[in-house]
């Protein structure tokens, strides 16, 4: 296969080994190139001669085409989507090409992100698939003169029953593309029982390009005639330069310009933060050069912060009454009665995403028209905000997503692919410009700052009869709205409003903060600072009752009921409460089913040694985790052990998902261990892997194992929720083995060696 | 001039003598296998073999190079996959995949040196690489697939 389809469009310079690859983005769209009016958002799916839908097409050779029109960033939904249709199509997974598309409203939202690609497309990829069997079972029976109700599928093939006459789904294709699109209703899926794939997953599509260095990801990304940039952001968000001197940068061997870009206009979005680029003939002169610019700054009104400050703010606000976003009876009206009360107060710092590939894009602006190659979770967004920027319209900004290195959430705020366009234009080449880690971690949108006040009175058995939570946080919609200041409906019910006790005193409350950094969210988000609280309160409680952590939290989630939000505003992840409520039953079954997995209570734990358990729904997806600690005499902390329990309605891609929770439990323990971004007079102290460490292979879960419901519940997330019940767990098995309670993070504050 | 071998193929490098190898070989020689993650020596997504050894091609200099034999992951095996590559397809270890090149060399390094590394062995000489999304445990598992293939 070539990589050049079209001598008159973009040729790309990897030669050899890009056309080597199995995995070739952002080339393949100029396939069968014919009548001379294609557009660049063609795929091939859309030159298929059977082309029933945006998502699939077929050609007469039994090729399927299936777009996948949302990111790969590792969780593998660029092959478990089209899995999806292949299932329902019956076709051949080996006669399968998947290709990605570009940024396109035709798709649908393309934001890779929340966790629910499967659940928000798959029902569109089932009828996708569905809709194309359907038309070849109609082309086979007209040409055997044969009611199509007597005709069935047999991957890749269609069958007469009584004949058994058979026909591919190649030969078909021509035929079966003269006849009308079927209605929706007309489409009949097929039973669970003929599913072929749904339930049994596939390893990526892209295995093989990734253990061979064929896969391209945005830092692979070249075309002819590109520079390479490298930018010096103000160090304090919202600052200006003052005045620059380049002299020094531009003798640097390769070094060709210095280019200003303008600083952002409040509040900052997704635009690009400002600063001086310095533009050379590769990416080291470019870092180079960068290192000898002498820039004078303007600091702004955020050179005031600073995170030890900030912290005694956060905590002193969450000390006083708040907004109350949840009630039930009157939590004050016990406290007020006095007896066993306790109280605690829980911290998370700011966090930051560290994918290992840093932010990274290439851009071309050209004939009034942006080209971009990048790894974004979100094409669409890179539209508007490159449309922006550029002051040109939306549909001539052409985006091509690569494979992204780690993506978590930072990944779908394009401000970095903006930049690499507004450069471009100044420039007039294709700019690629390439981000350090350095500037990764100090330029992020961090997982934001959090305190959270918990308070409970204590009854006869040690079960709560009041409850008070208040969490204060700066809230994710100030990098929209810099007066935004509380917890929108959208954070809050990330594990805050949606406390799945069942309590007769509960008040829920959130605290304001402003934000002095650009605040994002990072994988599981909010749920992480507010699981963290409650399912270590719960903990804290248990001891404090003198009863069995797991027998305590299954006696607060109570009976199986569906939680009642009346009078709350719970967007319940944009699904409805309808398909998906929230069960009770289902939280306190894989609580259950983790308890006897792990051994709970029946294996022995010798000194240092102890196991925590917490379970916390996120994402639509009820999950329980327990955590083995051993901490040695020098404060070293191991985690032999991790067992976790999940129930995301229908699994797909079991192996797939098995995946996410061993990556979960991971990133999970890096936020406990070691993850902390703080700021001196604005500016973030943290810079690289050195001072924001994240966990190597012997810190990492020795193992963990995963178990998943068998459910027919329809489908919820499985990339994020594995992380909030982990970090609460591995905190809770710290106390069981060391006596001494998480309550900051991360445990470098507890004084463990 | 820098003479120096990349993948069996003699290469000469005219330019800025001090440009870390991973640069040269992404930038200059194309082969864009080998990953640009920390630029300090702390991640090892650049990881390639000097001579044999594993080294982090970030904070190597072009020049340090010279006269020697450059392997990457585009040239870790002639044909067909090294057996830690099928390794790492059997067990499935990837999920982003970008790391996944520097420990793959880091691994094959190993496993020359070692035939069978115990759990305290693997953990040690794969602590530089650094996976975000959180395969080690499939890692290890694969380390072991793969000593047990090449015996």
């Amino acid at each position: 296969m070539s990589a050049i389809e079209n001598g008159s469009r973009r040729r790309f310079l990897t030669g050899g080994i890009i056309a080597a690859g199995a995995l070739v983005l952002g080339v393949r769209y100029y396939h069968k190139l014919s009548s001379g009016d294609k557009l660049p958002h063609d795929t091939n799916a859309d030159h298929a001669t059977l082309h029933p839908s945006v998502y699939l097409g077929i050609d007469p050779d039994g090729t399927v085409w299936i777009v996948a029109s949302r990111s790969e960033m590792g969780t593998t939904s660029r092959t478990t989507l089209p899995l999806i249709v292949a299932d329902e199509l019956d076709a051949d997974w080996k006669r399968v090409k998947i290709e990605q598309a570009l940024g396109g409203s035709r798709y649908g939202d393309q934001n890779t992100d929340g966790s629910h690609s499967i659940r928000s497309f798959y029902d569109a990829m089932r009828e996708a698939g569905a809709t194309a069997r359907f038309m070849l079972i109609q082309a086979a029976a007209q040409q055997w003169g044969v009611p199509a109700a007597e005709c069935e599928t047999d991957l890749h093939v269609v069958v007469h029953r009584s004949t058994k006459r058979r026909a591919g789904y190649g030969e078909l294709a021509t035929a079966a593309a003269r006849l009308p699109i079927p209605k929706r209703e007309e489409l009949k899926l097929k039973p669970k029982s003929a599913w072929r794939y749904v339930g049994k997953g596939q390893v990526s599509y892209d295995l093989e390009a990734l253990v061979t260095g064929k896969a391209i990801y945005g830092m692979d990304a070249r075309v002819d005639g590109m520079v390479y940039a490298s930018v010096e952001h103000p160090p304090v968000l919202g600052g200006k330069v003052k005045s620059y001197d380049d002299k020094e940068a531009l003798k640097v061997a390769g070094v060709r310009q210095t280019v200003p870009i303008d600083p952002f206009q409040q509040a900052p979005a997704f635009q690009p933060l400002g600063g001086i680029a310095v533009i050379a003939d590769n990416t080291w002169a470019a870092f180079q050069g960068r290192k000898k610019l002498n820039v004078s700054w303007d600091n702004g009104p955020n050179e005031t912060y600073n995170s030890e400050a900030y912290k005694s703010e956060l905590r002193a606000t969450s000390h006083n009454p708040c907004k109350v976003v949840r009630n039930i009876g009157d939590a004050d009206a016990v406290f007020a009665k006095g007896g066993k009360i306790y109280e605690a107060d829980y911290y998370v710092p700011l966090l930051a995403h560290a994918s290992m590939e840093p932010m990274v894009a290439l851009a071309e602006f050209k004939g009034g028209k942006a080209t971009l190659w990048a790894p974004t979770q979100n094409p669409q967004a890179v539209q508007d905000i490159v449309a922006k920027e550029l002051g040109i319209s939306k549909e001539d900004v052409i985006c091509h997503v690569t494979l992204l290195g780690g993506g978590f959430g930072r990944k779908s705020k394009p401000d970095y692919v903006a930049e690499a366009a507004v450069l471009s234009k100044k420039v007039g080449r294709p700019v690629k410009v390439v981000w350090t880690r350095e500037d990764d971690i100090k330029f992020d949108y961090y997982n934001a700052v959090a305190s959270m006040y918990m308070r409970a009175a204590l009854g006869a058995n040690g079960k709560p009869t009041a409850w008070l939570q208040r969490s204060v946080f700066p809230p994710i919609p100030s990098i929209f709205d810099v007066n935004a200041v509380y917890g929108d409906p959208s954070h809050l019910q990330q594990g805050w409003t949606d406390v799945p006790y069942d309590l007769p005193n509960l008040r829920i409350e959130n605290g304001p903060a402003k934000a002095h950094v650009r605040i994002g969210w990072l994988r599981s988000v909010a749920n992480i600072y507010h699981a963290f609280g409650i399912q270590c309160f719960t903990d804290e409680l248990a001891h404090a009752a003198g009863r069995d952590p797991l027998e305590y939290l299954l006696d607060l989630i109570g009976n199986p009921r569906a939680i009642d939000f009346k009078g709350v505003e719970y967007p319940n992840y944009g699904a409805s409460m309808e398909a998906y409520p929230w069960e009770t039953g289902r939280l306190r079954r894989v609580t259950e089913m983790v308890a006897g997995k792990s051994g709970w209570g029946k294996r022995k734990h010798g000194k240092g040694t102890g196991v925590g358990i917490a379970a916390h729904r996120s994402f639509l997806s009820y999950v329980a985790t327990v955590v083995e600690v051993e901490v040695n005499d020098q404060g070293e902390v191991r985690i032999p052990r991790v067992d976790t329990v999940l129930d995301a309605g229908l699994v797909v891609n079991p192996e797939a998902t098995r995946a996410q929770f061993e990556g979960a439990a991971v990133f999970g323990t890096s936020i406990v261990r070691s993850g902390e971004i703080t700021a001196t007079n604005g500016v973030i102290d943290q810079s690289n892997f050195q001072d924001y460490p994240v966990a190597r292979i012997g810190e990492a879960p020795y193992q963990t194992n995963v178990y998943i419901v068998d459910s027919d519940a329809p489908p919820a997330g499985v990339g994020e929720p594995g992380v909030p019940p982990f970090v609460a767990a591995l905190c809770n098995a710290i106390f069981a083995a060391t006596g001494k309670r998480v309550r900051d993070l991360p445990i470098t504050k507890l004084g463990l060696s | 001039m820098i003479q120096l071998n990349v993948n069996g193929v003699e290469q000469s490098f005219g330019g800025e003598p001090e440009m870390p190898l991973l640069w040269y070989l992404r930038d200059v020689l194309g082969l864009t296998g080998s990953k640009f993650g920390c630029g300090i020596g702390l991640c090892g997504a650049c990881t390639v073999h000097v001579n044999g050894q594993a080294t982090r091609s970030c904070v190597t200099a072009t020049r340090d190079a010279a006269g020697k034999e450059v392997t990457t992951i585009e040239g870790l095996e002639k044909s067909g996959l090294h057996p830690v590559q099928k390794a790492w397809m059997e067990i499935n270890v990837p999920q982003c995949g970008y790391c996944q090149v520097g420990q793959i060399m880091q691994a094959a390094a190993l496993l020359n040196g070692k035939k069978k590394p115990t759990d305290r062995e693997i953990d040690e000489a794969m602590a530089g690489n650094i996976c975000r999304c959180g395969t080690y445990q499939r890692i290890r598992a694969a380390i072991k697939a793969a000593a047990g293939e090449m015996t």
